[in-house]
Protein backbone atom coordinates (compact mmCIF):
# COMPACT_ATOMS: atom_id res chain seq x y z
CA UNK A 1 0.00 0.00 0.00
CA UNK A 2 2.35 2.57 1.40
CA UNK A 3 5.01 1.60 -2.00
CA UNK A 4 1.95 1.89 -4.45
CA UNK A 5 1.19 5.21 -3.28
CA UNK A 6 4.46 6.40 -2.84
CA UNK A 7 4.95 4.95 -6.71
CA UNK A 8 1.59 7.17 -7.48
CA UNK A 9 2.61 10.37 -6.54
CA UNK A 10 6.52 9.57 -7.89
CA UNK A 11 4.37 9.37 -11.55
CA UNK A 12 2.23 12.54 -10.71
CA UNK A 13 5.28 14.45 -10.01
CA UNK A 14 7.13 12.95 -12.63
CA UNK A 15 5.12 12.85 -15.99
CA UNK A 16 4.96 17.60 -15.87
CA UNK A 17 8.56 16.90 -15.98
CA UNK A 18 8.97 14.45 -18.62
CA UNK A 19 5.80 16.50 -20.70
CA UNK A 20 8.10 19.55 -20.67
CA UNK A 21 11.52 17.90 -21.47
CA UNK A 22 10.57 15.39 -24.21
CA UNK A 23 7.76 17.54 -25.87
CA UNK A 24 9.83 20.98 -25.58
CA UNK A 25 13.34 19.90 -25.46
CA UNK A 26 14.19 16.50 -26.91
CA UNK A 27 11.67 15.90 -29.37
CA UNK A 28 12.04 19.37 -31.29
CA UNK A 29 15.90 18.78 -30.73
CA UNK A 30 15.92 15.53 -32.70
CA UNK A 31 13.30 16.26 -35.24
CA UNK A 32 15.77 19.36 -35.64
CA UNK A 33 18.82 17.38 -36.40
CA UNK A 34 16.75 14.92 -38.93
CA UNK A 35 15.18 17.89 -40.72
CA UNK A 36 19.45 19.04 -41.21
CA UNK A 37 19.82 15.42 -43.05
CA UNK A 38 16.85 15.64 -45.64
CA UNK A 39 17.47 16.88 -49.20
CA UNK A 40 14.80 18.80 -50.95
CA UNK A 41 14.45 17.25 -54.35
CA UNK A 42 10.71 18.31 -55.39
CA UNK A 43 8.57 19.87 -53.61
CA UNK A 44 7.05 16.61 -52.51
CA UNK A 45 10.01 14.06 -52.47
CA UNK A 46 13.35 14.26 -49.72
CA UNK A 47 15.98 12.28 -49.77
CA UNK A 48 18.38 11.51 -47.17
CA UNK A 49 21.86 13.28 -47.14
CA UNK A 50 24.33 15.81 -46.13
CA UNK A 51 24.13 18.01 -49.05
CA UNK A 52 23.29 20.99 -45.80
CA UNK A 53 26.49 19.73 -44.34
CA UNK A 54 28.39 19.79 -47.53
CA UNK A 55 27.13 23.73 -48.13
CA UNK A 56 28.51 24.93 -44.66
CA UNK A 57 31.97 23.24 -46.03
CA UNK A 58 32.38 24.32 -48.85
CA UNK A 59 30.58 27.99 -48.65
CA UNK A 60 33.32 29.70 -47.21
CA UNK A 61 31.04 32.48 -45.71
CA UNK A 62 29.53 30.15 -43.63
CA UNK A 63 32.49 28.70 -41.91
CA UNK A 64 34.25 32.10 -41.84
CA UNK A 65 31.16 33.38 -39.73
CA UNK A 66 31.06 30.19 -37.97
CA UNK A 67 35.14 30.73 -36.99
CA UNK A 68 34.47 33.75 -35.94
CA UNK A 69 31.86 33.65 -34.34
CA UNK A 70 33.27 31.45 -31.75
CA UNK A 71 36.81 32.87 -31.39
CA UNK A 72 34.94 36.47 -30.67
CA UNK A 73 32.53 34.78 -27.93
CA UNK A 74 35.65 32.92 -26.66
CA UNK A 75 37.47 36.42 -26.44
CA UNK A 76 34.33 37.95 -25.47
CA UNK A 77 33.57 35.75 -22.30
CA UNK A 78 37.49 36.30 -21.64
CA UNK A 79 37.43 40.27 -21.42
CA UNK A 80 34.15 39.81 -19.00
CA UNK A 81 36.04 38.08 -16.44
CA UNK A 82 38.88 39.73 -16.79
CA UNK A 83 36.51 43.10 -16.66
CA UNK A 84 33.88 41.50 -13.89
CA UNK A 85 36.77 39.61 -11.35
CA UNK A 86 38.05 43.11 -9.63
CA UNK A 87 34.29 44.27 -9.04
CA UNK A 88 33.10 40.65 -7.58
CA UNK A 89 36.47 41.04 -5.48
CA UNK A 90 35.78 44.25 -4.14
CA UNK A 91 31.91 43.69 -3.73
CA UNK A 92 32.58 40.42 -1.94
CA UNK A 93 36.05 40.94 0.32
CA UNK A 94 36.59 44.59 0.58
CA UNK A 95 33.59 46.21 0.59
CA UNK A 96 31.46 46.51 4.14
CA UNK A 97 27.64 46.49 5.22
CA UNK A 98 25.44 48.61 3.43
CA UNK A 99 28.29 49.72 0.83
CA UNK A 100 28.57 45.96 -0.45
CA UNK A 101 24.98 45.24 -1.14
CA UNK A 102 24.36 48.56 -2.80
CA UNK A 103 27.39 47.61 -4.78
CA UNK A 104 25.92 44.36 -5.72
CA UNK A 105 22.45 46.33 -6.74
CA UNK A 106 24.09 48.35 -8.61
CA UNK A 107 25.66 45.63 -10.90
CA UNK A 108 21.79 44.17 -11.50
CA UNK A 109 20.09 47.33 -12.55
CA UNK A 110 21.09 47.21 -15.93
CA UNK A 111 19.59 44.11 -15.90
CA UNK A 112 16.17 45.56 -15.37
CA UNK A 113 16.64 46.70 -19.68
CA UNK A 114 16.32 44.03 -22.04
CA UNK A 115 18.83 43.20 -24.36
CA UNK A 116 16.98 45.56 -27.11
CA UNK A 117 17.08 48.33 -24.66
CA UNK A 118 21.22 48.48 -24.09
CA UNK A 119 22.02 47.89 -27.36
CA UNK A 120 19.97 50.98 -28.53
CA UNK A 121 21.54 52.70 -25.76
CA UNK A 122 25.07 51.97 -26.92
CA UNK A 123 24.08 52.73 -30.37
CA UNK A 124 22.64 56.67 -29.44
CA UNK A 125 26.29 56.68 -27.46
CA UNK A 126 28.44 55.44 -30.36
CA UNK A 127 26.90 56.34 -33.25
CA UNK A 128 28.08 59.53 -35.61
CA UNK A 129 25.45 61.72 -34.80
CA UNK A 130 25.56 60.07 -31.01
CA UNK A 131 26.71 61.41 -27.44
CA UNK A 132 30.23 60.13 -27.81
CA UNK A 133 30.87 61.99 -31.36
CA UNK A 134 29.46 65.01 -30.36
CA UNK A 135 30.94 65.46 -26.67
CA UNK A 136 34.49 64.65 -29.25
CA UNK A 137 33.73 67.49 -31.01
CA UNK A 138 32.89 69.74 -27.91
CA UNK A 139 35.54 69.18 -26.56
CA UNK A 140 37.67 70.31 -30.15
CA UNK A 141 39.57 66.40 -30.08
CA UNK A 142 37.88 65.97 -33.44
CA UNK A 143 37.26 67.94 -36.41
CA UNK A 144 33.61 66.12 -37.62
CA UNK A 145 31.32 63.92 -36.48
CA UNK A 146 32.95 59.95 -35.87
CA UNK A 147 31.37 56.83 -36.31
CA UNK A 148 32.16 54.38 -33.99
CA UNK A 149 29.31 52.22 -34.24
CA UNK A 150 29.11 49.07 -36.80
CA UNK A 151 32.83 47.72 -36.36
CA UNK A 152 33.87 44.81 -34.21
CA UNK A 153 34.81 46.85 -30.89
CA UNK A 154 31.57 48.23 -30.86
CA UNK A 155 30.22 44.38 -31.14
CA UNK A 156 32.28 43.47 -28.32
CA UNK A 157 31.62 46.82 -26.53
CA UNK A 158 28.18 45.75 -26.35
CA UNK A 159 28.63 42.03 -25.89
CA UNK A 160 30.91 42.51 -22.81
CA UNK A 161 28.30 44.91 -21.36
CA UNK A 162 25.11 42.13 -22.26
CA UNK A 163 27.35 39.41 -19.86
CA UNK A 164 28.88 41.09 -16.81
CA UNK A 165 25.82 40.68 -14.51
CA UNK A 166 25.90 36.60 -15.07
CA UNK A 167 29.64 37.27 -14.51
CA UNK A 168 29.40 38.98 -11.19
CA UNK A 169 26.76 37.39 -9.70
CA UNK A 170 28.67 33.63 -9.52
CA UNK A 171 31.83 34.99 -8.62
CA UNK A 172 30.61 37.42 -5.62
CA UNK A 173 28.75 34.36 -4.31
CA UNK A 174 31.92 31.62 -4.22
CA UNK A 175 34.36 34.83 -3.49
CA UNK A 176 32.09 35.86 -0.59
CA UNK A 177 32.65 31.90 1.05
CA UNK A 178 36.32 32.07 0.84
CA UNK A 179 37.38 32.30 4.24
CA UNK A 180 40.39 34.87 5.00
CA UNK A 181 42.78 33.31 6.70
CA UNK A 182 43.99 31.23 3.30
CA UNK A 183 44.69 34.29 1.57
CA UNK A 184 46.54 35.62 5.29
CA UNK A 185 48.58 32.36 5.50
CA UNK A 186 49.08 32.26 1.64
CA UNK A 187 50.88 36.06 2.21
CA UNK A 188 52.61 34.53 5.58
CA UNK A 189 54.23 31.72 3.64
CA UNK A 190 55.78 34.29 1.26
CA UNK A 191 53.93 34.37 -1.55
CA UNK A 192 53.26 38.15 -3.36
CA UNK A 193 50.05 39.02 -5.08
CA UNK A 194 50.45 36.77 -8.07
CA UNK A 195 51.22 33.91 -6.41
CA UNK A 196 48.26 34.15 -3.77
CA UNK A 197 46.09 34.93 -6.73
CA UNK A 198 47.15 31.96 -8.82
CA UNK A 199 47.57 29.30 -6.16
CA UNK A 200 44.40 30.25 -3.76
CA UNK A 201 42.07 32.63 -5.27
CA UNK A 202 41.54 31.62 -8.17
CA UNK A 203 41.29 28.12 -7.39
CA UNK A 204 38.53 28.72 -4.50
CA UNK A 205 36.63 30.72 -7.14
CA UNK A 206 37.19 28.11 -9.92
CA UNK A 207 32.86 26.69 -9.76
CA UNK A 208 32.40 30.65 -9.89
CA UNK A 209 34.68 31.41 -12.48
CA UNK A 210 33.41 28.56 -14.46
CA UNK A 211 29.80 28.91 -14.17
CA UNK A 212 30.33 32.86 -15.20
CA UNK A 213 32.28 31.80 -18.31
CA UNK A 214 29.34 29.28 -19.43
CA UNK A 215 26.71 31.65 -19.11
CA UNK A 216 28.34 34.10 -20.14
CA UNK A 217 30.05 31.46 -23.47
CA UNK A 218 26.29 30.93 -24.14
CA UNK A 219 24.64 34.29 -24.05
CA UNK A 220 27.38 35.82 -26.34
CA UNK A 221 27.33 33.14 -29.25
CA UNK A 222 23.29 33.04 -29.14
CA UNK A 223 23.14 36.62 -29.13
CA UNK A 224 21.54 38.26 -32.35
CA UNK A 225 20.59 42.03 -31.69
CA UNK A 226 24.18 43.09 -30.40
CA UNK A 227 25.85 41.65 -33.64
CA UNK A 228 22.87 42.76 -35.53
CA UNK A 229 22.21 46.48 -34.60
CA UNK A 230 26.21 47.32 -33.33
CA UNK A 231 27.92 45.13 -36.47
CA UNK A 232 28.81 46.45 -39.67
CA UNK A 233 28.85 44.95 -42.93
CA UNK A 234 31.59 42.39 -42.45
CA UNK A 235 30.82 41.43 -38.93
CA UNK A 236 28.25 38.88 -39.37
CA UNK A 237 27.12 36.62 -36.89
CA UNK A 238 26.13 33.31 -36.97
CA UNK A 239 22.61 33.51 -35.45
CA UNK A 240 22.12 35.81 -38.41
CA UNK A 241 22.81 32.92 -41.20
CA UNK A 242 20.41 30.77 -39.04
CA UNK A 243 17.56 33.50 -39.06
CA UNK A 244 17.92 34.35 -42.79
CA UNK A 245 17.98 30.58 -43.93
CA UNK A 246 14.79 30.59 -41.70
CA UNK A 247 12.93 33.80 -41.60
CA UNK A 248 13.90 35.27 -45.72
CA UNK A 249 14.71 32.16 -47.15
CA UNK A 250 12.34 29.90 -45.85
CA UNK A 251 15.35 26.85 -45.95
CA UNK A 252 14.72 24.96 -43.22
CA UNK A 253 16.75 21.89 -43.85
CA UNK A 254 19.51 24.34 -44.55
CA UNK A 255 19.15 26.79 -41.47
CA UNK A 256 18.28 23.45 -39.10
CA UNK A 257 22.11 21.83 -40.17
CA UNK A 258 23.09 25.59 -39.07
CA UNK A 259 21.61 25.13 -35.89
CA UNK A 260 22.63 21.41 -35.51
CA UNK A 261 26.58 22.81 -35.77
CA UNK A 262 25.85 25.92 -33.44
CA UNK A 263 24.49 23.70 -30.98
CA UNK A 264 27.99 21.10 -31.27
CA UNK A 265 30.06 24.19 -31.15
CA UNK A 266 28.74 25.44 -28.33
CA UNK A 267 28.46 22.03 -26.39
CA UNK A 268 32.25 20.97 -27.34
CA UNK A 269 33.52 24.19 -26.04
CA UNK A 270 31.42 23.72 -22.72
CA UNK A 271 31.88 20.09 -22.47
CA UNK A 272 35.97 21.26 -23.10
CA UNK A 273 35.67 24.18 -20.50
CA UNK A 274 33.95 21.60 -18.04
CA UNK A 275 36.64 19.31 -18.32
CA UNK A 276 39.52 21.30 -18.04
CA UNK A 277 39.17 23.25 -15.08
CA UNK A 278 37.38 19.59 -13.30
CA UNK A 279 34.43 20.78 -12.70
CA UNK A 280 30.91 18.92 -13.43
CA UNK A 281 27.61 21.06 -15.08
CA UNK A 282 25.91 19.62 -11.68
CA UNK A 283 28.13 21.67 -10.03
CA UNK A 284 28.41 24.91 -11.80
CA UNK A 285 25.05 25.48 -12.82
CA UNK A 286 22.85 23.50 -10.23
CA UNK B 1 44.37 42.38 -1.18
CA UNK B 2 42.39 41.50 1.79
CA UNK B 3 40.93 44.34 4.33
CA UNK B 4 43.83 42.97 6.77
CA UNK B 5 46.76 42.51 4.43
CA UNK B 6 48.31 46.61 3.71
CA UNK B 7 47.99 48.02 0.34
CA UNK B 8 49.58 50.83 -1.18
CA UNK B 9 48.12 54.50 -1.71
CA UNK B 10 48.42 54.21 -4.99
CA UNK B 11 46.64 51.12 -5.49
CA UNK B 12 43.42 52.15 -3.43
CA UNK B 13 43.34 55.12 -5.53
CA UNK B 14 43.60 53.03 -8.98
CA UNK B 15 41.04 50.94 -7.88
CA UNK B 16 38.47 53.46 -6.70
CA UNK B 17 38.67 54.73 -10.14
CA UNK B 18 38.57 51.43 -12.06
CA UNK B 19 35.14 51.13 -9.78
CA UNK B 20 33.71 54.21 -10.97
CA UNK B 21 34.69 53.90 -14.13
CA UNK B 22 32.90 50.68 -14.23
CA UNK B 23 29.80 51.87 -12.78
CA UNK B 24 29.71 54.99 -15.18
CA UNK B 25 29.91 52.14 -18.16
CA UNK B 26 27.05 50.23 -16.47
CA UNK B 27 24.78 53.16 -16.15
CA UNK B 28 25.69 55.48 -18.90
CA UNK B 29 23.65 53.61 -21.72
CA UNK B 30 20.75 53.34 -19.91
CA UNK B 31 20.81 56.97 -18.22
CA UNK B 32 21.08 58.33 -22.10
CA UNK B 33 17.99 56.55 -23.54
CA UNK B 34 16.39 57.57 -20.53
CA UNK B 35 17.25 61.27 -20.78
CA UNK B 36 16.06 61.26 -24.39
CA UNK B 37 12.71 59.99 -23.69
CA UNK B 38 12.16 63.89 -22.95
CA UNK B 39 13.93 65.63 -25.44
CA UNK B 40 12.08 67.69 -27.65
CA UNK B 41 13.71 66.81 -31.40
CA UNK B 42 12.29 63.69 -33.70
CA UNK B 43 15.81 62.51 -33.36
CA UNK B 44 17.09 60.87 -30.32
CA UNK B 45 20.82 62.71 -30.64
CA UNK B 46 22.15 65.88 -28.88
CA UNK B 47 22.08 68.95 -29.28
CA UNK B 48 19.64 69.31 -25.99
CA UNK B 49 16.46 71.26 -27.28
CA UNK B 50 14.09 71.35 -24.42
CA UNK B 51 11.84 69.05 -21.70
CA UNK B 52 8.92 67.47 -23.80
CA UNK B 53 6.44 64.83 -22.74
CA UNK B 54 5.14 64.41 -26.67
CA UNK B 55 7.20 61.31 -26.87
CA UNK B 56 4.28 60.22 -24.47
CA UNK B 57 1.26 61.87 -24.84
CA UNK B 58 1.00 63.43 -28.60
CA UNK B 59 -1.74 62.41 -30.07
CA UNK B 60 -0.56 62.62 -33.76
CA UNK B 61 -1.97 66.19 -34.82
CA UNK B 62 -0.30 68.68 -36.20
CA UNK B 63 1.05 71.30 -33.50
CA UNK B 64 0.22 74.55 -33.41
CA UNK B 65 3.23 76.25 -34.96
CA UNK B 66 2.66 73.94 -37.83
CA UNK B 67 5.11 71.45 -37.40
CA UNK B 68 4.28 67.75 -38.57
CA UNK B 69 2.30 65.63 -36.15
CA UNK B 70 3.72 63.66 -33.28
CA UNK B 71 2.60 60.60 -32.15
CA UNK B 72 3.41 59.59 -28.38
CA UNK B 73 3.36 55.78 -27.28
CA UNK B 74 0.21 56.50 -25.31
CA UNK B 75 -1.19 56.83 -29.06
CA UNK B 76 0.57 54.75 -31.21
CA UNK B 77 -1.62 51.61 -31.74
CA UNK B 78 1.33 48.90 -32.88
CA UNK B 79 3.00 49.40 -29.26
CA UNK B 80 0.18 49.26 -27.57
CA UNK B 81 -1.14 45.94 -29.19
CA UNK B 82 2.30 44.88 -29.09
CA UNK B 83 2.75 45.62 -25.17
CA UNK B 84 -0.57 44.00 -24.52
CA UNK B 85 0.97 40.65 -26.97
CA UNK B 86 3.90 40.50 -24.61
CA UNK B 87 2.25 40.78 -21.55
CA UNK B 88 0.07 37.72 -22.15
CA UNK B 89 2.65 35.69 -23.60
CA UNK B 90 4.32 36.61 -20.31
CA UNK B 91 0.98 35.84 -18.16
CA UNK B 92 1.07 32.37 -19.69
CA UNK B 93 4.77 31.66 -19.12
CA UNK B 94 4.85 32.88 -15.88
CA UNK B 95 2.01 30.66 -15.08
CA UNK B 96 3.05 27.48 -16.37
CA UNK B 97 7.11 27.73 -15.49
CA UNK B 98 5.92 28.34 -11.96
CA UNK B 99 3.96 25.21 -11.41
CA UNK B 100 6.95 23.40 -13.40
CA UNK B 101 8.98 24.94 -10.99
CA UNK B 102 6.79 23.30 -8.26
CA UNK B 103 6.51 20.13 -9.05
CA UNK B 104 9.75 19.51 -10.56
CA UNK B 105 11.40 21.09 -7.35
CA UNK B 106 9.73 18.27 -4.98
CA UNK B 107 10.43 15.88 -7.63
CA UNK B 108 14.42 15.90 -7.21
CA UNK B 109 14.52 17.44 -3.31
CA UNK B 110 12.34 15.51 -2.11
CA UNK B 111 11.68 12.20 -4.00
CA UNK B 112 14.47 9.40 -4.29
CA UNK B 113 14.31 7.03 -7.56
CA UNK B 114 16.65 5.27 -9.80
CA UNK B 115 17.82 7.78 -12.71
CA UNK B 116 17.68 10.73 -10.64
CA UNK B 117 21.29 12.21 -11.54
CA UNK B 118 20.51 11.82 -15.01
CA UNK B 119 16.83 13.29 -15.40
CA UNK B 120 18.81 16.44 -13.03
CA UNK B 121 21.47 17.20 -15.68
CA UNK B 122 18.36 16.65 -18.40
CA UNK B 123 16.49 19.53 -16.72
CA UNK B 124 19.93 21.83 -16.87
CA UNK B 125 20.17 20.89 -19.95
CA UNK B 126 18.04 24.06 -21.49
CA UNK B 127 20.44 26.52 -20.24
CA UNK B 128 23.50 25.48 -22.09
CA UNK B 129 21.27 25.53 -25.43
CA UNK B 130 21.27 29.38 -27.31
CA UNK B 131 17.99 30.42 -27.50
CA UNK B 132 17.86 30.91 -30.76
CA UNK B 133 18.47 27.35 -31.53
CA UNK B 134 15.55 26.85 -29.12
CA UNK B 135 13.21 28.69 -31.04
CA UNK B 136 14.28 26.91 -34.31
CA UNK B 137 13.86 23.50 -33.10
CA UNK B 138 10.42 24.34 -31.67
CA UNK B 139 9.55 25.98 -34.74
CA UNK B 140 10.92 22.56 -37.33
CA UNK B 141 8.83 20.02 -34.70
CA UNK B 142 5.74 21.98 -34.25
CA UNK B 143 5.19 24.06 -37.46
CA UNK B 144 6.71 20.92 -39.64
CA UNK B 145 3.70 18.98 -37.98
CA UNK B 146 1.25 21.11 -38.68
CA UNK B 147 2.14 21.30 -42.24
CA UNK B 148 2.83 17.59 -42.65
CA UNK B 149 -0.53 17.16 -41.04
CA UNK B 150 -2.47 19.41 -43.20
CA UNK B 151 -0.88 18.19 -46.42
CA UNK B 152 -1.89 14.62 -45.56
CA UNK B 153 -5.25 15.10 -44.36
CA UNK B 154 -6.35 18.72 -44.47
CA UNK B 155 -6.46 19.36 -40.77
CA UNK B 156 -4.89 22.88 -40.07
CA UNK B 157 -3.21 22.76 -36.95
CA UNK B 158 -3.29 26.52 -36.44
CA UNK B 159 -2.78 26.15 -32.98
CA UNK B 160 1.13 24.95 -33.64
CA UNK B 161 1.75 27.49 -36.36
CA UNK B 162 4.23 30.48 -35.33
CA UNK B 163 2.00 32.57 -33.11
CA UNK B 164 1.15 33.02 -29.40
CA UNK B 165 1.21 29.51 -28.52
CA UNK B 166 4.74 28.62 -29.67
CA UNK B 167 6.36 31.81 -28.34
CA UNK B 168 4.78 30.89 -24.92
CA UNK B 169 6.32 27.13 -25.36
CA UNK B 170 9.62 28.38 -26.65
CA UNK B 171 9.50 30.30 -23.55
CA UNK B 172 8.51 28.02 -21.06
CA UNK B 173 11.29 25.41 -21.97
CA UNK B 174 14.00 27.49 -20.78
CA UNK B 175 12.21 29.47 -18.09
CA UNK B 176 11.16 26.35 -16.37
CA UNK B 177 14.33 25.33 -15.50
CA UNK B 178 15.57 28.95 -13.94
CA UNK B 179 12.13 29.29 -11.90
CA UNK B 180 13.22 25.21 -11.06
CA UNK B 181 16.60 26.43 -9.69
CA UNK B 182 15.25 29.15 -7.71
CA UNK B 183 12.17 27.23 -5.84
CA UNK B 184 14.37 24.23 -5.51
CA UNK B 185 16.93 26.40 -3.60
CA UNK B 186 14.42 27.39 -1.31
CA UNK B 187 12.36 23.91 -0.48
CA UNK B 188 16.38 22.31 0.27
CA UNK B 189 16.62 24.92 3.21
CA UNK B 190 13.08 23.40 4.17
CA UNK B 191 12.98 21.53 7.92
CA UNK B 192 11.23 18.16 6.83
CA UNK B 193 10.30 17.72 10.80
CA UNK B 194 8.10 20.78 10.14
CA UNK B 195 5.81 18.85 7.81
CA UNK B 196 6.27 15.62 9.38
CA UNK B 197 4.93 16.99 12.45
CA UNK B 198 1.63 18.11 10.71
CA UNK B 199 1.37 14.55 9.45
CA UNK B 200 1.52 13.55 13.13
CA UNK B 201 -1.05 16.25 13.84
CA UNK B 202 -3.40 14.36 11.69
CA UNK B 203 -2.79 16.30 8.03
CA UNK B 204 -3.17 14.45 5.12
CA UNK B 205 -0.46 14.69 2.69
CA UNK B 206 -1.73 17.20 0.53
CA UNK B 207 -3.33 19.36 3.18
CA UNK B 208 0.68 19.41 5.02
CA UNK B 209 2.00 20.21 1.66
CA UNK B 210 -0.35 23.65 1.08
CA UNK B 211 -0.59 24.58 4.81
CA UNK B 212 3.15 24.31 5.69
CA UNK B 213 5.55 23.76 2.96
CA UNK B 214 3.70 25.91 0.47
CA UNK B 215 3.70 28.79 2.56
CA UNK B 216 7.34 28.34 3.06
CA UNK B 217 8.38 28.50 -0.48
CA UNK B 218 6.16 31.47 -1.35
CA UNK B 219 8.82 34.25 -1.19
CA UNK B 220 10.76 31.87 -3.84
CA UNK B 221 7.71 31.92 -6.05
CA UNK B 222 7.09 35.13 -5.74
CA UNK B 223 10.70 35.74 -6.97
CA UNK B 224 10.77 32.74 -9.57
CA UNK B 225 7.17 34.65 -10.92
CA UNK B 226 8.65 38.04 -11.09
CA UNK B 227 12.07 36.91 -13.00
CA UNK B 228 9.74 34.70 -15.31
CA UNK B 229 7.66 37.46 -16.21
CA UNK B 230 10.64 39.80 -16.78
CA UNK B 231 12.49 37.18 -18.45
CA UNK B 232 9.40 36.44 -20.44
CA UNK B 233 8.93 40.35 -21.52
CA UNK B 234 12.36 40.70 -22.79
CA UNK B 235 13.14 37.54 -24.48
CA UNK B 236 14.00 38.45 -28.11
CA UNK B 237 15.94 35.93 -29.35
CA UNK B 238 13.54 32.51 -28.89
CA UNK B 239 10.56 34.61 -29.54
CA UNK B 240 11.71 36.07 -32.97
CA UNK B 241 11.47 32.70 -34.66
CA UNK B 242 8.14 31.73 -33.29
CA UNK B 243 6.17 34.79 -33.48
CA UNK B 244 3.10 35.25 -36.18
CA UNK B 245 1.48 38.05 -37.15
CA UNK B 246 0.78 39.12 -33.63
CA UNK B 247 4.41 40.34 -32.43
CA UNK B 248 5.39 40.92 -29.12
CA UNK B 249 7.24 43.95 -27.97
CA UNK B 250 10.26 43.20 -28.24
CA UNK B 251 10.18 42.11 -31.87
CA UNK B 252 7.68 45.13 -32.44
CA UNK B 253 10.60 47.21 -31.05
CA UNK B 254 13.48 45.62 -33.11
CA UNK B 255 11.28 46.57 -36.57
CA UNK B 256 10.91 49.59 -35.45
CA UNK B 257 14.99 50.34 -34.76
CA UNK B 258 15.53 49.14 -37.99
CA UNK B 259 13.57 51.81 -39.80
CA UNK B 260 15.20 54.46 -37.58
CA UNK B 261 15.48 55.63 -34.17
CA UNK B 262 13.04 58.01 -33.24
CA UNK B 263 12.62 59.41 -29.14
CA UNK B 264 9.63 57.20 -29.05
CA UNK B 265 11.43 53.80 -28.81
CA UNK B 266 13.43 55.68 -25.78
CA UNK B 267 9.77 56.28 -24.36
CA UNK B 268 9.05 52.78 -24.44
CA UNK B 269 12.67 51.72 -23.12
CA UNK B 270 12.10 54.13 -20.01
CA UNK B 271 8.87 52.82 -19.44
CA UNK B 272 9.93 48.82 -19.48
CA UNK B 273 12.85 49.86 -17.33
CA UNK B 274 10.21 51.46 -14.62
CA UNK B 275 8.08 48.56 -14.57
CA UNK B 276 10.98 45.96 -13.84
CA UNK B 277 12.46 48.03 -11.99
CA UNK B 278 9.03 47.95 -9.94
CA UNK B 279 8.50 44.50 -10.00
CA UNK B 280 11.71 43.90 -8.84
CA UNK B 281 11.39 46.66 -5.86
CA UNK B 282 7.81 44.56 -4.78
CA UNK B 283 8.99 41.42 -5.16
CA UNK B 284 12.33 42.42 -3.00
CA UNK B 285 10.18 44.57 -0.32
CA UNK B 286 7.76 41.28 0.05
CA UNK B 287 10.87 38.88 0.37
CA UNK B 288 12.18 41.32 3.36
CA UNK B 289 9.13 41.24 5.26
Amino acid sequence: MKSSASRLSLWLLLTPFLLWIVLLVLLPHLQMVRVSFQVRESWDTIAWGVEQYQNFFTESYYWRTFLRTGVMSLFTTFLTLIIAFPIAWYIARLARGRSKSLLFMACLIPFWASELVRTYGWMILLRESGLFSSWLQALGWVDGPVEMLYNDVAVIIGLVYNGLLFMVVPLVTTLDGMDENLVEAGYDLGGGHGTVLREIVVPWAMPGIVSGCIVVFMLTLGSYLTPVLMGGKDSAWFTEQIFTQFITRFNWEQGAALGVLLLVLSSVIVWMGLKISGQSLRKVMG
Amino acid sequence: MIRSVPRSRLFDALYMVYLVAFFVYLALPLLVTAVFAFNDAPFPSLPWQGFTLDWYFADGSASADGSAGRTGLFHDDGLLAALWVSAKIAFWVTLVSVCLGCVNAVLFERLHFRGKEFLYLLMLLPLVIPGVILGVSILVFYSGMANDVSAAWGIELDLFRPGMTLVVMGQVTFIATLSTLVIAARLRKFDPQLEEAALNLGATPLVAWFTVTLPWLMPSIFGAAAMAFLMSFENFNTTVMLTGSDTPLTVALFNRLREGSTPVLNAVALLLMVGSALLAALVMGRSNK
